[in-house]
């Protein structure tokens, strides 16, 4: 009964969708406010019937009823309990249902924080919601459905969720990076609102923006969570391999970043218009792609859960009327006209401009990369692979280039900033970066490295640059501390997000140039030295899951004869099957990571065993979470919920237009 | 005149995403692990690339002949193949006989690789370069080939080689050749 429940919620849910994606927008031209206001809770019963499907399927994992298709698929009676209910995204029709869920909350969260916004654009906003719902939603019903029954014969006991998810990892990769991926389909219903109400407006931009930083920062969260879960799960050390599927989240991340700096332009200085609606639809696009192509089987990948020619042309066809629809009306609309206020070649403005290119750019490379084997088979070229090594090159020194300008950009001032000025200010920073970048290589590691040298020298630029613009900021104060609290929490943000890209950038260089790997052959109770730590082996014993038993090693780990801890890897077998699932164990610090895996039995109770140091590797994700914290501190500032009170008749009233609203204290809008 | 131009500029965007959809079509048809290789029944390329245990000795088509055996895409970049490993060990203790080809690899990663992991494979040609990737069609790592004696390729898996698929579809070719 209760999946059926889901199931009729579902088809609820959608029909909800097809109302929403019509009434409100014909009111909208037609000046209905009954029309208009019908989108509002339009959107609240989507949320209510989507939310109600998925505790429905919440339930059916719960009480293992086995006689659903997709729980037989991804559940067990073993399994504990939270990993049951987190298989309720294991797999392909569970992972679409949270999609759509997401989808429905965010729809939601749009009612609840736009009591501001003019009724017309809020119901054409919620109307583009309701578009790309419905074609989820009948994606969903009619290719995937979680609630298929398996009646009669319906299995005594389910497949097991797949070991590699049994993992803490699982509980919050996929939900974060759903949150990411879903979330930029506000920005893209705001872009194709105004899109069609043909008035773009720097209003737009400031009412997309926080909903682009919001889904930014967890879309950030979400890449850094799931590299973090596949170097200590995959029991290798790697923490970014290239596939296909980490790909199709990169690049909206990569055009996520632009975004956002693009939208501050837009909002601040009412240019570049066309290409901040255009980055908003290519963002929200690219989150369409990588369902796609995870989805579609087109391109093969460890990730992909379930291939299917089926899904892959229901998703081709929904493709090419989201995207190719608003593009289509991106080309009708886009205002062409050269925007009012000019800028000098060297401005904020065009820093800012460097920094969008340069992320499209990459995230061009990684599209193309992803999509070359594709390309070239259609075209009759031949099967070719692309690796690793084709985006490393085009990667790397596209990043440099980012990491140069993000030192400047901020510094710079809005329409024209004269070369002297920026000199004066870059000059320390300049310095301290290149001394401390070349020391650097020379203290640490035992040979001199160029390459960590430049990257030192990149990573203390960004630090450097952006102390500056903190001291630079506050030196009209009557002490320093006066002047940091005078500065605004949105200024904060762009800080702590630029210095999380310094840290990310530091540890993923120094990370490669450093990482070491030793395989050594440990004895029971004897002590191995490996990389200027001693490894005490006690052996290896048989211990029981839940739903698998495992191998685990004891190695204490000291250091000078100092114990730092006992690490416990395994090897698991799971009763369900598959190959056996290697546990590493980690000893972590802030400036490397002993990881050791457990690798295969040697005679007389030893062991051969990988030990890897990772210097730096906790960096990566550290300057991850900086750059998301500093994306919520953005969103967090007072001047969001100032407009509230501020009653200004520009963005109350219908007629709203222009882009006169200059807000002055934006981050770093201050000379 | 400018206008008509400007406003044609703003479709270029659109005629790029059409381009691709046109190229997603076709991937649809193109099901790249069904997809059987052009060389099917045509002879192993001919190539002399270094052995991965004996670097100072080379490796051609001509050396592989005599038995039939399958001829194994790897890489220690391949994640997929890092799944694959131990079933190919499990093959080679059934006396299944595997050459493997290490795919545009770092050969000291390979090594350590194969140390670590077991090694399943007679021999392993290093094709750093991708080479004979090429001239074979390869499509990504990993993937298969059943070669006869006389080195004739019969037969592509594209994907990991499971226990499923080896039943299925490898052994049955195997086994008659």
């Amino acid at each position: 009964m209760i999946p059926e429940i889901g199931h009729f919620s579902l088809i609820l849910a959608l029909f909800l969708c097809i109302f929403l994606s019509i009434a409100p927008l014909v009111g909208s031209f037609t000046g209905q406010t009954l029309l208009m206001q019908s989108s509002r809770s339009l959107a609240t019963g989507f949320f209510v019937f989507c939310t109600i499907a998925f505790i429905c399927l919440a339930i059916a994992f719960g009480q293992d009823d086995f006689s659903v298709a997709y729980v037989s698929q991804n559940s067990n009676s073993l399994l504990p309990i939270y990993y049951k209910l987190c298989a309720v995204w294991g797999g392909h029709e569970g992972s679409l249902l949270l999609w759509a869920w997401m989808l429905s909350a965010w729809t939601f969260a749009i009612t609840l924080f736009s009591r501001n916004l003019p009724l017309e654009m809020l119901s054409r906003v919620l109307s583009v919601m309701g578009m790309i719902a419905v074609g989820f939603l009948l994606f969903t019903l009619l290719t995937s459905n979680p609630f298929d029954r398996l009646l009669p014969d319906q299995p005594a006991e389910g497949s097991d969720l797949n070991p590699l998810l049994q993992d803490p990892g699982f509980i919050f990769h996929p939900p974060m990076l759903y949150m990411g991926y879903v979330g930029f389909s506000v920005a893209f219903a705001f872009a194709i609102a105004a899109l069609i109400g043909g008035r773009l407006d720097s209003a737009w931009a400031r009412w997309s923006r926080p909903w682009t930083t919001v889904a930014w920062s967890f879309l950030t969260l979400g890449i850094a969570l799931g590299s973090w879960w596949a170097y200590y799960e995959l029991g290798w050390g790697g923490w970014w391999f290239w596939d296909p599927v980490e790909n199709a989240s990169l690049m909206p991340w990569l055009v996520g970043t632009a975004l956002i700096h693009s939208l501050a332009v837009t909002e601040k200085r009412g240019v570049f218009k066309s290409w901040t609606i255009l980055l908003a639809i290519f963002a929200f696009s690219l989150s369409l792609l990588g369902t796609f192509l995870v989805r579609s089987g087109v391109i093969t990948s460890v990730h992909a859960f379930a291939t299917d020619p089926a899904r892959g042309t229901f998703i081709l066809i929904f493709l090419l009327f989201a995207v190719g629809g608003s593009l289509l009306l991106y080309a009708f609309r886009a205002p062409q006209v050269k925007s009012i206020s000019r800028f000098d070649v060297l401005s904020r403005e065009t820093l800012l401009l460097g920094n969008n290119v340069l992320f499209v750019v990459m995230s061009a490379t990684v599209l193309l990369g992803t999509l070359y084997p594709l390309i070239a088979d259609a075209l009759g070229w031949g099967r070719v692979s692309v690796g690793p090594p084709y985006f490393n090159a085009l990667f790397v020194p596209l990043m440099a280039i980012v990491c140069v300008l993000l030192g400047i950009g901020p510094l710079a001032s809005w329409k024209k900033s004269p070369l002297k000025y920026i000199q004066n200010l870059l000059f320390k920073p300049l310095t301290i970066s290149v001394i401390l970048g070349l020391i650097f290589p020379a203290v640490y590691g035992d040979s001199y490295s160029i390459s960590a040298a430049i990257a030192a020298i990149l990573g203390i630029w960004i630090i450097a640059t952006t102390v500056a613009e903190v001291i630079h900021k506050t030196r009209n104060a009557s002490s320093f501390v006066a002047g940091l609290r005078r500065l605004t929490l949105s200024f904060y943000g762009m800080v702590f997000a630029h210095l999380g890209v310094a840290v990310t950038v530091l540890g993923v260089t120094l990370n490669t140039i450093y990482s070491e790997q030793k395989d050594v052959r440990m004895d029971p109770g004897a002590t191995v030295e490996a990389g200027g730590y001693e490894f005490l082996f006690y052996g290896v014993e048989q211990v029981p899951g839940p739903n698998y038993t495992a191998q685990r090693g004891k190695i204490e780990v000291s250091s000078d004869g100092k114990v730092l801890e006992i690490l416990m890897p395994e090897k698991r077998n799971y009763f369900s099957g598959g190959p056996s699932m290697t546990e590493a164990s980690i000893n972590s610090n802030l400036f490397r990571d002993i990881y050791i895996a457990l690798g295969e039995p040697l005679t007389g109770g030893s062991w051969a065993m990988r030990v890897y140091f990772k210097p730096f590797v906790a960096w990566i994700w550290l300057g991850s979470v900086f750059m998301a914290l500093g994306g919520f501190m953005a969103i967090a500032d007072k001047r969001y919920r100032a407009h509230v009170k501020r009653k200004n008749p520009a963005v109350e009233t219908v007629q709203s237009s222009s882009a006169d609203q200059v807000d002055t204290d934006l981050a770093g809008a201050k000379v | 005149m400018g206008n008509i131009l400007g406003r044609l500029k703003l479709f270029i965007p659109l005629a790029v995403f059409l381009v691709l959809a046109v190229f997603f079509y076709r991937g649809l048809s193109l099901d790249p692990t069904e997809m059987p290789s052009a060389l099917i029944d045509k002879p192993v390329p001919n190539f002399s690339l270094a052995n991965l245990e004996n670097p100072e000795s080379n490796i051609t088509q001509n050396d592989l002949k005599g038995k039939p055996y399958l001829l194994n895409v790897w890489a220690t970049w391949c994640v997929a193949c890092r799944q694959e490993h131990p079933y190919l060990v499990e093959l080679a203790e059934q006396g299944v006989n595997i050459y493997g080809m290490n795919y545009k690899d770092d050969t000291e990663e390979a090594k350590r690789w194969l140390a670590r992991l077991g090694n399943p494979y007679s021999m392993n040609i290093v094709d750093d370069e991708g080479r004979l990737g090429l001239d074979l069609g390869v499509f990504g790592a990993p993937e298969t080939y059943v070669v006869d004696s006389e080195g004739f390729i019969r037969y592509k898996h594209i994907g990991v080689v499971t226990k499923d698929i080896w039943q299925s579809k490898i052994a049955p070719i195997y086994s008659s050749l």
